[in-house]
């Protein structure tokens, strides 16, 4: 059997061992000179631009309706099957809205399938990125957590509205 | 048979027959809105425009009939932009939100739109607005734009019901659908109007808005509303029952099914009077068990007994499986020749189209699975007699509410030695039996219900019950199904603790220590036609999707 030839043999400059570690702490020192990277959080508040896609919230009129008609649309289309959506009838014009909508939180992926479905701009996604539960049961929103007045979301809806 | 010539392709044809009818019979579907087989032609929609060569125009081909040597191009540059045309002057004045409409996913408007039109509309002006949500009936709720004026309920109202109750009022873009005068549209049929609309513009009150059509999974099985069997397909999300609606059989129901059928008979299953687990009566209270002891319990009651003093009640609701293993049971186990059933007759409610007097689904099935009383046994007056003079001391009974007869016979049978009921809902006969063996009903289990005519025909669980699983007993799933998982709130669907009929027959049949070796209600129905010459050489695939006609001796037959 022919013998195994190293990839990369080391030169003698390397075997030498201390210059490399010279190198090494260079790099360091020079980087505690350089401006801060790091954010502070949970002190400081990373606030994403409008692009970023945090939790799916559902859009609430200023009347404090939801604009949601309960198509299921993003059910269906929800890679990961986190929405459920109950419809039922209503008096009002849209004539049918969710009796009960709910995102569990920890099969959603943040894709964005579901604002992307929407028919009515009535689910987007937010800015939110933190959600905290300590049980499964915690993990599954409903109406009242998703609703988020249209006002916080313009950002959002206006970016959505740029890229149609 | 003479031929003509569709797409290239040389099709046979009966002479009278239409274009439309001699391609669906070879699998082509021509695309119609207001053709429907058993309606009579009206040709509004144009849909359903063909090119026919030498003939100068388009030709709908749902009036046009078929003739020997005719050259017919269904999918030619002109019947297509044709069909673009029409669908464009459908959309005109139909609103574009299908999201909002309860026929999402199953409108033809929809899939046509999909496949035959151009996907933008050029109609900038204001839509024509129309009456939304006007209830034609008690069931039928009527949406006038979404209508695209086909007439098929109209045609069903006079035609099929005879009753016609609908009509159009008004011209052109302003034309709708009205009740006459002072008329309701509410017929025992009524509901059948928003399966044969082909959009969304007729809707059923009961089920509007609950489900998606692709949440649910559809189940092929039989309606249990009376003696006619209509074919229906169960549609089931969580579990759940959620609607009935026809399916094609044309020995049977055609198209169609009864209002009652379709609402009265499901609601049950999911009744909150369904019992979970079996019951024993200790000191005077109903306490759960399990199965083993109730049988081993029921077998030790009934020994002491003397034979001639047991009598055994099936039900007609039971599908002929369980009532051959209930027959079996009483008779070979038992050794009683007190057997029979309860008939449920409601003189006068039938009428000429499907709605039958006999209202128990498996009347015909019962007795031909062997419940009648052995020679020189009681029949059921005389049971129900012996009951209450007190030379019956124990009964059996499936299915049927015997206490709320009369308040002497709800005494006669407080004062019972054994009441075993198996029954799918408390009752007031479960409350004073001694063991209580909770029944699937017919949504939940296999077997075979013999209608009036002496057709077989299978139904098929389309709920679970705990002993049943939804991959593993290959009942339908929708995508819920598949993937949720017990962490889901849609995935957690309530399981009963219930058996059919004839298991617990057989588990009855092993605590008296004759087993028996069935698995599969099929295993049940294969032996029954090694002993029963109606059932002979039967199995679930020959009975297929659209029942068979069983052989009657003259004999049975009267
Ligand atoms: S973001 Fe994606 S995964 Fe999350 S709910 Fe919407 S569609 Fe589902
Ligand atoms: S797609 Fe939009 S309108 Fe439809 S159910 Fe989802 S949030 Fe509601
Ligand atoms: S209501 Fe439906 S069935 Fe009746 S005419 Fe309109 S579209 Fe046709
Ligand atoms: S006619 Fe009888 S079998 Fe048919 S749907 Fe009505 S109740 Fe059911």
């Amino acid at each position: 059997m022919a013998e195994k030839k190293r990839l990369k043999d080391l030169t003698v400059w390397q075997k030498a061992y201390i210059p490399e570690i010279a190198k090494g702490l260079a790099l360091t020192l020079k980087t505690m000179f350089k401006p801060k990277f790091t954010m502070e959080y949970p002190e400081v508040k990373f606030l994403p631009p409008s692009s970023y896609r945090g939790r799916p919230v559902l859009v609430e009129e200023a009347g404090g309706e939801e604009r949601c008609v309960a198509c299921g649309l993003c059910a269906r289309v929800c890679p990961a099957l986190a929405i459920e959506v109950q419809a039922a009838e209503t008096e009002r014009e849209k004539e049918r809205y969710p009796e009960r909508f709910e995102i569990n939180m920890l099969r959603c992926i943040f894709c964005g399938f579901c604002e992307e479905v929407c028919p009515e701009e009535a689910i987007v996604m937010s800015k939110d990125y933190e959600m905290v539960f300590n049980n499964r049961e915690d993990a599954i929103y409903g109406k009242d957590k998703l609703l988020v007045s249209v006002s916080q979301l313009q950002d959002r809806i206006n970016f959505l509205r740029s890229h149609k | 048979m003479p031929k003509f010539t569709l797409d290239g392709n040389e099709i046979e044809f009966k002479p009278g027959e239409t274009i439309i009818e001699a391609a669906k019979k070879v699998g082509v579907d021509i695309p119609h809105f207001c053709w429907h087989p058993s309606l009579s032609v009206s040709g509004n929609c144009r849909v359903c425009l063909v090119e026919i060569e030498k003939m100068p125009k388009l030709a709908i081909a749902c009036s046009t009939t078929a003739s020997e040597g005719m050259v017919v191009h269904s999918q030619s540059e002109k019947t297509l932009s044709a069909r673009n045309a029409v669908m464009e002057f459908l959309l005109i004045n139909h609103p574009l939100d299908c999201p909002i409409c309860d026929e999402a996913g199953e409108c033809k408007l929809q899939d046509y739109a999909y496949q035959h039109s151009k996907g933008e509309s050029r109609f900038t002006e204001e839509k024509v607005h129309k009456d939304k949500r006007v209830p034609l009936g008690p069931n039928v709720m009527f949406d006038g734009e979404r209508c695209i004026s086909c007439s098929r309920c109209i045609r069903f109202a006079d035609e099929i019901t005879k009753t016609g109750e609908l009509t159009f009022v008004q011209r052109g873009d302003r034309v709708t659908i009205v009740t006459f005068p002072g008329k309701e549209f509410d017929n025992a049929y009524s509901l059948n109007v928003t399966d044969i609309c082909p959009v969304g513009a007729l809707t059923n009150r009961d089920f509007r808005f609950k489900a998606r059509v692709w949440d649910m999974s559809a189940t092929k099985t039989i309606c249990s509303g009376c003696a006619r069997g209509c074919n229906i397909e169960v549609w089931v999300r969580n579990n759940e029952i959620l609607r009935l609606t026809p399916s094609q059989n044309d020995a049977v129901n055609s198209f169609w099914m009864c209002d009652y059928g379709r609402l009265e008979t499901f609601k049950q299953v999911h009744s909150n009077e369904r019992i979970n687990g079996v019951y024993m009566k200790r000191e005077g209270q109903d306490v759960k068990v399990s199965w083993d002891e109730a049988y081993a319990n029921a077998a030790s009651e009934l020994k002491h007994l003397n034979k001639d003093q047991i009598a055994v009640i099936a039900s007609a609701s039971s599908t002929c499986e369980d009532n051959f293993m209930l027959a079996k049971f009483a008779k070979s186990v038992l050794s009683t020749k007190h057997v029979d059933y309860i008939p449920h007759v409601v003189p006068g409610s039938g009428d000429d189209l499907l709605i039958r007097e006999d209202k128990s689904p498996n009347a015909f099935g019962t007795e031909l699975a062997g419940v009648h009383p052995a020679a020189g046994g009681l029949n059921r007056d005389a049971i129900l007699d012996g009951v209450k003079k007190g030379t019956i001391k124990a009964l059996i009974v499936v299915d049927e509410d015997l206490a709320a007869m009369s308040p002497e016979m709800e005494t006669a049978l407080a004062k019972l030695d054994v009441l075993i009921a198996v029954s799918t809902h408390h009752n007031r006969t479960t409350a004073l039996a001694n063991i209580i063996f909770p029944s699937a009903t017919y949504a939940e289990k296999n077997g075979t219900w013999v209608n009036f005519q002496g057709r077989i025909q299978r139904i098929r669980p389309a709920v679970t019950t705990l002993e049943a699983d939804r991959t593993l007993d290959n009942l339908a799933q929708s995508r819920l199904d598949k993937f949720g998982t017990e962490y889901d709130r849609w995935g957690r669907s309530v399981k009963l603790d219930a058996r059919p009929v004839w298991k617990i027959f057989a588990g009855l049949s092993t605590a008296f220590g004759n087993k028996m070796k069935y698995t599969t209600a099929e295993d049940v129905l294969i032996d029954m036609g090694k002993s029963i010459d109606a059932f002979k050489k039967l199995d679930y695939e020959k009975i297929g999707e659209q029942g068979v006609q069983l052989e009657l001796s003259a004999k049975v037959k009267a």
